[in-house]
């Protein structure tokens, strides 16, 4: 008998595989998405409906990081940030949101409430109106403490529906695999080591939607956008070059903070596969990339820069290809099996 | 060692470090340079030729930084047996299973725990399924944690001690010490590394391509010292470099080997020097010798190996798990069949062929479902393989963008 797996979960290619066989196979192409938009017939953050001149974009999803609080957070702004990032990299702002929260029975009710105010503080520091939601208890020992999904709907008149094109730039918009390397190292029972008890090293996670002017201001030339959470830039990377034919990323040009890089070589997890909650990553029209890049500072965004490009091969078509610190080449896989589970 | 922030080392000095021993693209070119010159000259009379990494590390390192796409064509990097789970025969695995089903706790590192056994023991086939059939296995990162929680419970256990000399200098501390709790055995399979590298070059002499130089460990050699490789240089007439694990240490290791190979010396140099002596820790070795005897051990896809075990010396028994449990040797005779149908992985671990070449590798045997030894351990060349995409696809890719 087979069974599902905690790497059927990881984001990775165990869950395409098993969502391709078990889900989008039996749903018709009729019904993958509403007439004039896009639903999962394409792999994105979210799903885009046409209403009048403009579209709605919906994007939803369940959070389990373990353990709910860490440094930089907890699963409640967790939940809030993940969904409202993923409308962002969709081009659209996000006006309105749904909760639903999932609690095992004895969990410390105070810590409930921390939660649930760190969920609703962001949703109102971005505006975004709580409109809805369910509540359930379980009995204890049928979940593990507390499940969070959230819904998040947002406006664009020009979503960004990836599709990279041969000769983009591709931009990152800061530092890569922050959060899963401290879900990582908790896990892994390094909850004392200096570099997090000194705030040091934190998760990044936080709202993407300070990038909506630069996404307003460029919407001409972004061909594809999209937040790096599970599977990491790697994930995102090895999407896009099925895509498109294939991209080239250079190490060197990585942005990947120390502790994150020798932790995660410590631990056996390259840091290209961590998960970020606060990063994005564009295609975007190599003419207009070192321009981008300069907004995207003037906003805020300081660690930002050009890792790569869009590079089609012929003969080898969907790979990513690395260029190393060292001037070899080699090839980044797409993430498979249980890298670091329950990471958000 | 500059510091800051209570013990921790600045990130100023460890970007200093990187800057020189990892992200040097100006140093790595001018190694390159080196290594093809050597190499055009030494073409002439050997044509094609494999230099051999032992250690699982340094194939990370090679596959990690795409090191084989800067070597000359004829010139092939290859991995060798230094993947302690890979070697280790699955008749020990079978044992623990049992004693595991008969109520023993049994400790055990992250990747043994999932390391396929090749016979089932009461519907089991790795130490991972025993446990999700009620079986008390437990994963640690090293014997004191299985000493600290022994001690917790009292019940019978056992630590299965898999690794090479490296882990070996700790396992002989705590049975000199006398750390070990009464209800905890070791099940050495310490294997030692100098036998199997000499054996494994032996193997491949009549391969077309043959190896003319050694990367040899570095973490090893910290313990043994780079005295240990002096009989394999000179018996297989080789230059053997001690390397460290950075990108560039593997390139200076490769030049100089070649240089030597040039030279006509077949001698041992270390380019570790910033953590391996000649003489190594002669303290660890005193322990060792002290704790263990040396055994004829078997190695998965070499075979039987004289001197290339460590068993507990009769003067601390009292901690030994073959004894305690009456656990007989593998009879030489029964490790011929002890792979998967179809599994490759012997050849693999002694670098006779690669994992791209077959039939299992990314069918039906990946990371998250390995068939394999060389696929479980993060060590494992097919593991490796498997995350970095080896098999010279990025040369062939970079080369048809262009960009070499």
């Amino acid at each position: 008998m087979k069974f599902v797996r905690l790497s059927h979960g990881s984001g990775g290619e165990e869950t395409s595989e098993l969502l391709s066989e078990l889900l989008f196979s039996k749903v018709p192409d009729g019904l993958k998405k509403v007439s004039g938009g896009f639903g999962i017939d394409i792999l994105d953050d979210g799903a885009v409906i046409p209403i009048g001149d403009s579209f709605l974009v919906v994007s939803t999803d369940s959070y389990t990081v373990n353990p709910p609080f860490f440094p930089g957070g907890n699963i409640g702004m967790l939940s809030a940030i993940g969904s409202i990032n993923d409308v962002v990299v969709m081009g659209a702002k996000p006006i309105a949101g749904l909760d639903s929260v999932i609690v095992e029975e004895g969990f410390p009710l105070d810590e409930l409430e921390t939660i649930l105010n760190s969920l609703v503080g962001v949703f109102q520091k971005e505006g975004v109106a709580l409109i809805g939601g369910d509540f359930k208890v379980m009995p204890k020992g049928g979940i593990d403490r507390i499940v969070i999904t959230t819904t998040v709907l947002g406006v664009a008149e020009k979503p960004i529906v990836d599709l990279p094109k041969e000769g983009d730039k591709l931009v990152i918009t800061d530092h890569v695999g922050d959060h899963g390397a401290v879900i990582m190292m908790l896990q892994m029972g390094l909850s004392d080591a200096e570099e997090l008890k000194s705030g040091m090293l934190r998760s990044d996670a936080k709202p993407l939607t300070p990038l909506l002017p630069a996404i307003k201001a460029y919407s001409e030339h972004i061909n594809a956008a999209r937040d790096i959470t599970r599977g990491g830039l790697g994930g995102v990377l090895n999407d896009w070059a099925r895509n498109s034919g294939g991209v080239l990323v250079i190490e060197g040009d990585l942005p990947i903070r120390e502790p994150v890089k020798r932790y995660s070589e410590m631990l056996g997890i390259d840091p290209i596969y961590l998960a970020s909650e606060g990063s994005a990553l564009f295609s975007i029209r190599s003419e207009v990339a070192e321009d981008f890049l300069d907004t995207l500072k003037r906003q805020g965004f300081e660690n930002a820069r050009i890792i790569g490009e869009v590079r089609k091969s012929e003969k080898y078509r969907g790979y990513v290809l690395m260029k190393t610190v060292v001037g070899g080449f080699r090839v980044v896989e797409p993430p498979r099996g249980e890298l670091v589970p329950r990471i958000c | 060692m500059e510091k800051e922030n209570g013990g921790m080392i600045s990130p100023k000095l460890i970007g200093t470090l990187e800057g020189i021993f990892r992200n040097n693209a100006g140093l790595a070119k001018m190694l390159v340079g080196y290594i093809g010159k050597f190499y055009e000259k030494l073409r002439l009379e050997y044509g094609s030729f494999k230099i051999m990494d032992f250690c699982g590390t340094h194939e990370w390192t090679i596959t990690h930084y795409g090191l084989r796409s800067l070597m000359p064509n004829g010139l092939e990097l290859v991995a060798g047996p230094g993947c302690p789970v890979c070697v280790t025969p699955s008749y020990y695995i079978e044992n623990a299973l049992k004693l595991g089903f008969e109520g023993v706790v049994i400790y055990t590192y992250g990747d043994v725990f999932r390391l396929p056994s090749l016979r089932s023991v009461n519907g089991a086939s790795s130490l991972a399924e025993a446990k999700a059939l009620g079986a008390d296995i437990r994963i640690v990162t090293g014997i004191a944690d299985a000493i600290a929680d022994a001690k917790a419970h009292g019940k019978k256990s056992i630590f299965l001690g898999i690794g090479f000399e490296t882990v070996a200098s700790g396992y002989a501390q705590t049975l000199i010490s006398g750390l070990l709790p009464d209800n905890l055995k070791l099940m050495s399979l310490v294997k030692l590394t100098p036998p199997a590298m000499l054996k494994t070059v032996e193997m491949l002499a009549k391969e077309e391509s043959a190896v003319k130089g050694i990367i040899a460990p570095g973490h090893v050699s910290t313990i043994i010292g780079a005295k240990a490789w002096k009989a394999v240089a000179e018996k297989l007439r080789i230059p053997v470099v001690v390397t460290g694990f950075e990108p560039i240490d593997v390139l200076i290791a490769i030049a100089e080997a070649l240089k030597n190979l040039f030279k006509g010396e077949a001698n041992v140099s270390i380019e570790y020097t910033r953590a391996v002596t000649w003489d190594g820790d002669l303290k660890a070795q005193e322990m060792i010798g002290k704790a263990f005897r040396v055994v004829e051990d078997i190695w998965m896809g070499i075979g039987l190996l004289s001197d290339s075990g460590l068993r507990i010396s009769e003067r601390y028994s009292f901690y030994d798990a073959f004894r305690e449990y009456d656990i007989p040797e593998i009879a030489p005779e029964n490790c011929q069949d002890d792979l998967p149908k179809g599994c490759k992985c012997a050849e693999i671990v002694i670098g006779k062929d690669k994992p791209t070449n077959c039939p299992l590798f990314m069918k039906k045997c990946k990371p998250s479902s390995p068939v394999g030894p060389c696929m479980v351990s993060l060590e494992g060349t097919c593991a490796i393989w498997a995350r970095f995409g080896a098999d010279g696809l990025a040369d062939r890719i970079a080369e048809e963008l262009d960009l070499r």
